[in-house]
């Protein structure tokens, strides 16, 4: 890249990034075999799968009596992390697909690992609506299907909606996240060395791409296509999670401001989870060239934007259960602040509402430590965050004698922190096998090389 | 331009390969083959360059009719599908309408959604003709890492001229390629 000057390097969002051969050259260097640390999380990772497989085994054989969850408090710590993962999921379609219409240059480099954790996310979530069944074997009868007895589901049930809303969400951004991958698969085809294993995989993985015009023509348009399509899907499956709760009457859970409220919460933890994945990434990899500050702060920003989203919901709620004059409503969220669950309140109210305040400061954003720790803060209260919805409403609905308390049992938890081992398994499976960072999309904001001294009209 | 832009026609034909290590040189030989009459071009790059499918002259892509259509049978059948079952199964719940169409639309959006993904991944392979896995196709392994090709065949008489315009524009390798149909 002679022609590019010292000016304009500064104004790249990759300036360190002097030619396209090196990305290839990077981004391929992450394919080869992988270090100790590797090994170590992906062991780890498996562990936790064993956990997940011990402990719900066990409640498979044993019933859902395992469990903490009895009247009045039916929905606990599973529901919890479902909602928990499906909102990590938001950020990855969100910097696929919204960013992409938007034109944010900053995504290019993030936008691969972000969506592969969408999908992992995604696949975790989905595992809790089976373990709460308890009969897991009967999970089909989710689904709209011929049977005996002519039954069919209830479709003006915001469950059903549900089932719905996350099937289509798995299957479109996992489509999305395949289809992007092509071209990439492509370029480590022609990098792998010829007659290994690895060359047959990528050869059969690249279904024969050769980046032929026609080729890049009708994929680019489909690309757009598909963006246009996972917008509004990414916007609707939060809001379709918020109605489970928000259609019943539930004091704590029938608001209006729901869906807006869980969206905003689930890219704001979404984000933070990317940044949490990423800079081990970065740093294990020395990806520092593609994941420059400029990309963190950014993040950042969208953290800093639906943080302040989230927390004036929060505020708006207590606002409303005072200025409503409903009784239950008020108890419930005075029971929030200063009743049995007090201290999951106050976590979530920390980690959500004050700690992102930092992010007001530039040092802070440019600092990736700092980020790192600010954004498991915000993974642990957005965890707390939903728990407070569930729990703590059910716990102490409208009459005094059935109020109660719910424990998560050693079989809930030995579970929940058994899917983070399933959801890394899959993670780390991911950055070991396929480009971890969209080579092509990133050849698209670095300058193309031009033929020195003469500019023509095809300079950008 | 239509999509089958690239595919020969019948007759004796020959081809070139040109790499191009810039991309103005790449777009420059592109719109010059095209200026003397030469259409069967096939250009390589590693990323989507608007350059060369501006200089090849591409429009719309009909990947957009495949995802509306999807998307409109996706609405289509989610209502068919929440009517059908309703009134097959007429309970009343809630005090609710058989007919619920506002709770409905809820499975609609999310069947155009999903339709609509299904056919715009289908109308994209369908209008790449891949997955292909022919071995008889122009390539390198290069393109994919840096550089641009294009590869442009021809009737055998004229195929000289196309040489030597590709040859002014400097190009990295020329390569010949007697079959002249290997644009896949």
């Amino acid at each position: 890249m002679a022609t590019v000057t010292e000016k304009t390097r500064a104004e790249q969002t990759h300036p360190d990034v002097r030619s396209h051969g090196e990305v290839n050259a990077d981004i391929m260097r992450m394919l080869s075999p992988p270090g100790t640390w590797w090994w170590v999380l992906f062991g780890l990772s498996i562990a936790g799968i064993g956990l997940l497989a011990f402990s719900w085994g066990n409640q498979l054989v044993r019933g859902i009596g395992l469990s903490g969850l009895n009247t009045p408090v039916g929905w606990g710590a599973y529901i919890t992390t479902f909602v928990f993962w499906v909102g990590i999921a938001h950020s990855g379609t969100l910097i696929s697909a919204i960013l992409f219409l938007f034109r944010a240059r900053w995504r290019q480099s993030i936008y691969r690992a972000a969506e592969a954790m969408t999908v992992f996310a995604v696949m975790t979530a989905g595992l809790f609506p089976l373990i709460h069944l308890g009969r897991a074997w009967h999970a089909y009868w989710l689904f709209p299907y011929p049977n005996e007895r002519m039954l069919w589901p209830n479709f003006r049930s915001p469950l059903v909606w549900d089932v719905f809303a996350v099937t289509t969400y798995f299957t479109v951004s996992s489509l999305f996240f395949l289809m992007g991958l092509i071209p990439d698969i492509a370029a480590a085809r022609d990098s792998a060395e010829k007659g290994t294993l690895r060359q047959k995989f990528y050869s059969l993985a690249s279904v024969g791409w050769r980046g032929t015009d026609r080729q890049w023509h009708h994929f680019g348009k489909a690309y757009l296509y598909m963006a246009a399509l996972a917008t509004p899907l990414v916007l609707s499956v939060h809001s379709v999670v918020s109605w489970d709760f928000a259609m019943g009457i539930v004091p704590g859970w029938h608001a209006t401001i729901f869906a807006p409220y869980f969206v905003a919460g689930a890219i704001f933890s979404g984000v933070a989870m990317v940044i949490t994945i990423l800079v081990p990434i970065r740093k294990v990899f020395g990806l520092q060239k593609y994941l420059t500050t400029r990309h963190f702060d950014a993040m950042a920003k969208l953290c800093l934007v639906t943080g302040i989203i989230v927390f004036y919901a929060y505020l708006n709620e207590f606002f409303m259960a005072w200025y409503s004059g409903e009784d239950p409503e008020r108890r419930v969220f005075w029971n929030r602040l200063w009743g049995h669950y007090w201290w999951a309140t106050w976590i979530m109210l920390i980690c959500n509402g004050l700690i992102p305040v930092l992010l007001w400061f530039k040092r802070v954003r440019h600092s990736i430590a700092a980020l790192f720790t600010i954004s498991i803060f915000i993974n642990i209260g957005m965890w707390f965050e939903r728990f407070v919805i569930i729990v703590t409403s059910l716990s102490h609905e409208f009459m005094p004698f059935a109020w109660g308390v719910y424990r998560p049992t050693i079989t809930e938890m030995g579970i929940v922190i058994g899917t983070f081992g399933w959801f890394f398994f899959w993670l780390l499976l991911f950055i070991r096998l396929l480009p971890p960072v969209a080579i092509s999309e990133l050849k698209e904001v670095l300058p193309p090389p031009m033929r020195p001294k003469q500019k023509t009209e095809a300079s950008r | 331009m239509s999509a089958d832009r690239g595919v020969s026609a019948s007759g004796a034909r020959e081809g070139v390969l040109a790499s191009f290590e810039y991309l103005d040189a790449a777009v420059d030989a592109i719109k010059r083959l095209r200026g003397e009459g030469f259409e069967e071009i096939t250009a390589f790059s590693g990323y989507p360059e608007h350059h060369i499918e501006e200089a090849l002259g591409y429009r719309a892509s009909p990947v957009r009719l495949f995802t509306l259509i999807g998307g409109l049978t996706g609405a289509a059948t989610g209502l068919a599908f929440t009517v059908f079952t309703s009134m097959d199964w007429p309970l009343v719940t809630g005090g609710k309408p058989i007919l619920s169409i506002p709770a409905y639309v809820i499975p609609m959006f999310e069947l155009t959604i999903l339709f609509g993904a299904f056919a715009t991944v289908f109308g994209v392979f369908y209008n790449i003709r891949l997955p292909s896995l022919k071995g008889d196709v122009v390539y390198d392994p290069k393109y994919s890492s840096e550089g641009y090709g294009v590869y442009v065949t021809a009737p055998a008489n004229r195929i000289t001229s196309a040489r030597s315009i590709l040859e002014e524009h400097g190009p990295a390798s020329l390569q010949d390629d007697p079959q002249g149909d290997s644009h896949g």
